[in-house]
């Protein structure tokens, strides 16, 4: 593949004087807004400035990251009426996290989809899922061109049909990443590749970039009833979007950080899915990879998934 | 006589060489992942300690002392209501007939589960009903059900284990929780059955 030639990008101006440049020029355009209203600020206004002004995740310092998540949990609990918790658990060391489906126990029932959507607060009108069931022919195998997502059977599985979830693979060499101009997306220590929703400018390169079509677009802005809404939430993972902004599976990072399985795996009927520490020997997803029949989706592309598809019987 | 001395020497020092770099301790890597480990700065050190050490965080203590329950901890047995404990109802001391029959009791147990070669008392222990017997008559608890599954179903067993069959739910680093094979497979029809599936996503054309 032809190499795109990389642009000589200004590097990101220091902080050295108090303001970056960014900072100082938004500054300057609220003060000529507060200026034009004179109303002065407001407690709302502070909070929209804090939010337009804000650094990438990544440069947040630990007290900084603090504001930030307590002014988050206090928007959301006013938001949805409840106490909603915002966190940002680091990655544990010695981690790297690997996903296996069983295809030949898949029965296409949706029971994951739905489960996802409830535990990482997707929007419910308009529609968004995570996870994608798609319904493909026994006799044909795995051929995405016939791949059906919209079967509505009496009852699953139907005959002559098997099923194969898909959903964000968590590539080591993940081509979202590499076009993301802002990197508002990227890969963390412990295999997660993450989304900062409030660094993305939703120019949706990435999802033109992902093999998987894994990734979602909140075209329009999400709504959540707030009984539904699960209060525990974190940063990269699970807290409730906006308009604009991309979003997709993260492996129950609000689970799996804390030694949790995805909600994935817990609510499968038929235990098709299995989830583990791929640096831990003795892990179950390790005991699949070497002594099942597994493939990852796409190998030809180089992504290097780590979620693994394989035949248990 | 002096250059064959020198000769030696560097020999002798070659083999040495090459001896003491065979014999390193090769650092354990993972083959796919091992060298991949992605990490930022922040976090290098603390993930080449953990590393160095070797012992992952959820490798689980092997003791051969521990039993078949403390090794495999399992949800209770899915026992229909009222029905258990069974010496309720059947006594140690009755009068079994012990050659297969049709019994008249119990009517809403099928049994679908090579009912052509098996029977109740195949399973469930005549004398004792609160325990099922292997097939060498070795008395077990029904919290230890998939030892008596395994004596046919042995790969199925193994896997089980291992992790690989069946749902573990609870913590995937640290405490796992089994569920019996019955939990999941009706021991007298083990076959799953069609059940209905969640609603289909919406069409992109219809999202508005």
């Amino acid at each position: 593949m032809r190499q795109l030639p990389t642009l000589p990008l200004p590097a990101p101006a220091p902080p050295a004087e108090g303001y970056s440049r960014r900072e100082a020029l938004v500054m300057g355009l609220f003060a000529l807004a507060a200026a034009a209203t004179a109303t002065g600020c407001s407690a709302a206004d502070k909070l929209a400035y804090e939010e337009f002004v804000q650094k990438h995740f990544k440069d947040l310092s630990p007290e900084e990251l603090k504001d930030r998540l307590a002014s988050m949990e206090k928007r959301y609990t006013e938001q949805y009426g409840k106490d909603v918790h915002v966190s940002a658990t680091p990655p544990q060391a010695g981690v790297l996290f690997g996903y296996a489906l069983d295809l030949s126990r898949c029965i296409g029932c949706r029971r994951c989809v739905y489960g996802c959507v409830e535990e990482n607060n997707q929007s419910r009108d308009p529609q968004t899922h995570w996870i994608t069931v798609l319904e493909m022919d026994k006799e044909e195998g795995v051929n995405l061109q016939n791949a059906n997502a919209f079967y509505d059977h009496e009852t699953v599985p139907a005959p002559g049909k098997f099923y194969m979830p898909v959903a964000c693979q968590h590539c080591e060499n993940p081509p979202c990443v590499k076009v993301c101009p802002v990197q508002a997306t990227w890969k963390e220590p412990d295999g997660i590749v993450v989304i900062d929703y409030d660094w993305c400018i939703g120019c949706r390169n990435c999802i033109a970039a992902c093999p998987y079509g894994a990734r979602r677009f909140n075209w329009g802005t999400p709504s959540i009833p707030k009984d539904e809404l699960n209060p525990n939430t974190e940063y990269l993972g699970n807290r409730p979007r906006q308009r604009g902004v991309v979003e997709k599976c993260s492996f129950c990072l609000q689970r799996v950080r804390k030694g949790l399985y995805p909600k994935c795996v817990e609510v499968c009927p038929v235990g098709a899915r299995k989830f583990g520490n791929l640096l831990d020997p003795d892990s179950e997803i390790r005991y699949i990879i070497e002594n099942k029949r597994v493939f990852i989706l796409k190998e030809e592309l180089n992504t290097q998934p780590k979620f693994f598809y394989y035949y248990g019987l | 006589m002096r250059m064959r001395s020198d000769w030696w020497a560097l020999a002798c020092g070659t083999v040495t060489l090459l001896l003491a770099v065979a014999c390193r301790p090769v650092e354990e890597k993972h083959p796919r992942f091992g060298s991949v480990m992605p990490s930022t700065a922040t976090q290098d050190t603390a993930e080449a300690a953990t590393r160095a050490a070797a012992k992952p965080v959820s490798a689980p203590a092997k003791s051969p002392r521990k039993t078949g329950a403390q090794l495999y901890p399992v949800a209770p047995p899915p026992f229909s209501d009222g029905v258990f404990p069974c010496s309720d109802c059947h006594g140690k001391t009755d009068v079994v007939n012990r050659t297969p029959h049709k019994v008249e009791f119990h009517e809403d147990i099928v049994l679908h589960h090579d009912e052509q070669n098996r029977w109740c008392l195949d399973c469930h222990d005549a004398q004792n009903r609160d325990k099922l017997h292997l097939a060498d008559g070795r008395l077990i608890d029904f919290t230890e059900s998939y030892r008596l599954c395994g004596q046919c179903h042995g790969p199925t067993l193994r896997n089980w284990k291992a992790g690989e069959h069946g749902k573990r739910t609870g913590s995937w680093s640290g405490d796992k929780q089994y569920l019996l094979c019955a939990s999941c497979h009706s021991p007298h029809s083990p076959h799953f059955k069609p059940i209905k599936p969640k609603p289909a996503p919406r069409r992109q054309e219809a999202i508005r």
